[in-house]
C-alpha cells in the first residue's frame, strides 16, 4: 500500500482531534484515583468538574480546554523509512484544517507585530522535534500543550556541588511558586543534565511517558517517587484551592552533564495532559498505538 | 461549606451570607470582561457616560470565549475562565462604580479587590480552569455583545444566559477572607519545611 499525502493529512487530523478531545486512559485513571483519595470537599469538586468536562468533551468531540496550545509533534523516524519527506507538509495541512474546523484555537502570534495569522502555522510552527532511530517505522506523538502550564516552566543551572538535593529543592520551589496557575493537578517532566536546551527538552519528552511508568533506573525511580510525595505535601491541591493532589506524576529523564554544570529543566503540564500517538509502518500502514 | 443555587440579580443579603469554601451554582445573566473591556467601562464611567447594560444585575466572568455565528445566531464553542490576577488593576474601581456582586474567574485576586468586596458586598468565585465544555453546557444563550468590532472576540463583552453554572467556589468572601492567598501562605511555610528536611 502506498502512503498518499491525503491519507497522511487525514491521519494527522485525526491525531490532533484525538489529542484535544480525549485524554489517554493513564491520565483519566490518575484523575479518578485522585478524586477517590481527596477528602477536601473543594478539591473533590474541582476533580469532579474536570472528570465531567473530560467525559462531555469525549462524547461531543469538542476540545476539552479552549487553549489548545502551540501545535507540537515529536517524531521518532526509523533510518530506513521511505516516508520521511511526506511528514511535514501533511502535518502542516492537518493543522490548518483542524484550525478551520474550530478543533484548535488560532494560537500563533508574531512576537514582533502581534499579528495572529489565524491558522496555527508560522515560523517553526507547527513545531516538529525530529529524532532518528533504528528500523523502518515512524512514531508520531502529538502534544498540544496549553500556555498556562508552559508559562510555569523553569530552567535551573545549578552548581554541581548542590547535587541531587539541589535538584529536589529546585523542583519543589518551582511547584510552590507556580501555585494554582498551571491548572493543577499537574504532571511534571523533569530533565536533569545535558546543557540548558537538552535539560528542558528531556523534561518535555518525559511527558510522553505514560503516567505511573517509573524510570527503569531504580535510583531515578526512587527520586521520582520521593519528589512526587514532597510536591504533594505542599498542599496546593487542584486549582490551587488546597488538597493532597498537586501533581499526578513526576517523570524524570536524564543526560550526562558538564563537570561545571548541573542543568535542571522543569516542564509543567496541566491536568489537560493531551497526547496522542500513531505509528507509520514501513509499508505505509498506519497503526493507532 | 454550604451549597447554594443562586439567581441573578443577586442581593447584598445573598452575597453577605456566602463564606469562603461555599459552592455556588448560578442561574441568570453573566457578562464576560477581560482587560480591554475593564479599561473601556472604567473610562466611560469617569466621563460620566453610560454603558449599554447594567453590571449590577449580572455576574462578571473573566473569560475570552470562542464563539461562532451560525444562521445569524451566536453560539459558544468554548468558554473556560482566564487568569483573574490581570484584572486586579481595575477591579476595585469597577466594583465601586458598577456594583457587580459576583466575579467568576480562575486563580484568585489580590488585596485591593478583596477590600472592595468587603466594603461593597461582593464575592469572587473560582471556576475550574480549563473546564471549557462544562461551561458551554451551562450557557443557554448568547443574548448580546458589545464592542465586538472595536475589541475583537475574546475581549468583547458577551452577555450570556446561564443555567446552574458551576461549581463556583467562593474564594474571596465579603468578610475579608481570601482562600487562595491563605493556601499560598501555608504552601510557603510547608516549602521551607520540606527544603530544610531534604
Ligand atoms: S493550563 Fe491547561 S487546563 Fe488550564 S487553561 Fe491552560 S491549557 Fe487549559
Amino acid at each position: 500500500m502506498s502512503l498518499t499525502h491525503e491519507s497522511l493529512v487525514k491521519a494527522f487530523y485525526e491525531l490532533i482531534k484525538k489529542a484535544v478531545t480525549e485524554l489517554s486512559p493513564d491520565v483519566v485513571k490518575a484523575l479518578e484515583n485522585a478524586y477517590e483519595r481527596e477528602e477536601n470537599v473543594v478539591a473533590k469538586k474541582q476533580l469532579e468538574a474536570i472528570l465531567t468536562n473530560i467525559k462531555l468533551a469525549g462524547e461531543r468531540k469538542l476540545p476539552m480546554c479552549q487553549d489548545t496550545g502551540i501545535q507540537t509533534f515529536y517524531i521518532e523516524a526509523g533510518f530506513h523509512t521511505p516516508h520521511l519527506e511526506k511528514l511535514k507538509p501533511a502535518i502542516t495541512e492537518a493543522v490548518r484544517k483542524a484550525t478551520a474546523d474550530a478543533l484548535i484555537r488560532p494560537n500563533t502570534v508574531n512576537p514582533f507585530t502581534g499579528v495572529n495569522e489565524g491558522d496555527n502555522t508560522g515560523r517553526y510552527i507547527p513545531y516538529i522535534s525530529w529524532e532518528l532511530v533504528e528500523g523502518n517505522e515512524i512514531r508520531v506523538y502529538a502534544l498540544p500543550k496549553g500556555g498556562g502550564s508552559e508559562n510555569m516552566c523553569k530552567l535551573g543551572m545549578l552548581r554541581p556541588g548542590e547535587g541531587i538535593k539541589g535538584v529536589k529543592r529546585f523542583v519543589v520551589e518551582a511547584v510552590a511558586s507556580a501555585g494554582g496557575k498551571p491548572c493543577p493537578p499537574v504532571i511534571l517532566g523533569v530533565g536533569i543534565g545535558g546543557g540548558a536546551d537538552l535539560a528542558l527538552k528531556l523534561g518535555k519528552k518525559a511527558l510522553l511517558r505514560p503516567l505511573g511508568r517509573r524510570n527503569p533506573d531504580e535510583r531515578i525511580a526512587k527520586l521520582e517517587r520521593e519528589l512526587l510525595e514532597e510536591v504533594n505535601s505542599l498542599g496546593i491541591g487542584p486549582m490551587g484551592l488546597g488538597g493532597k493532589t498537586t501533581a499526578l506524576d513526576i517523570l524524570i529523564e536524564w543526560a550526562h552533564r558538564h563537570p561545571a554544570s548541573l542543568p535542571v529543566g522543569v516542564v509543567f503540564q496541566c491536568w489537560a495532559d493531551r497526547k496522542a500517538f500513531i505509528t507509520i509502518k514501513g509499508d505505509g500502514e498506519i497503526e493507532w498505538r | 461549606m454550604a451549597e447554594y443555587h443562586l439567581k441573578t440579580p443577586l442581593s447584598e443579603n445573598e452575597i453577605r451570607r456566602l463564606v469562603v469554601g461555599d459552592t455556588v451554582y448560578l442561574t441568570g445573566k453573566i457578562f464576560t470582561a477581560r482587560d480591554e473591556a475593564h479599561k473601556k467601562m472604567l473610562e466611560t464611567y469617569e466621563r460620566r457616560e453610560e454603558i449599554p447594560f447594567n453590571p449590577a444585575e449580572m455576574a462578571m466572568f473573566h473569560c475570552g470565549p470562542i464563539i461562532k455565528k451560525k444562521n445569524g445566531k451566536w453560539f459558544v464553542v468554548a468558554a473556560g475562565p482566564t487568569t483573574s490576577s490581570r484584572m486586579e488593576l481595575f477591579e476595585d474601581k469597577f466594583i465601586e462604580f458598577y456594583r457587580t456582586r459576583m466575579i467568576i474567574g480562575k486563580g484568585g485576586m489580590g488585596e485591593r479587590t478583596a477590600e472592595a468586596m468587603k466594603k461593597h458586598g461582593a464575592v469572587y468565585v473560582a471556576y475550574t480552569g480549563g473546564a471549557a465544555v462544562l461551561a458551554v453546557e451551562a450557557i443557554k444563550e448568547v443574548e448580546d455583545v458589545y464592542w465586538l468590532d472595536e475589541l475583537g472576540m475574546p475581549e468583547a463583552v458577551w452577555i450570556m444566559r446561564v443555567e446552574n453554572f458551576g461549581p463556583l467556589i467562593v474564594t474571596i468572601d465579603s468578610h475579608g477572607r481570601n482562600l487562595a492567598m491563605e493556601i499560598m501562605e501555608k504552601v510557603e511555610k510547608k516549602k521551607l519545611e520540606i527544603i530544610k528536611n531534604l
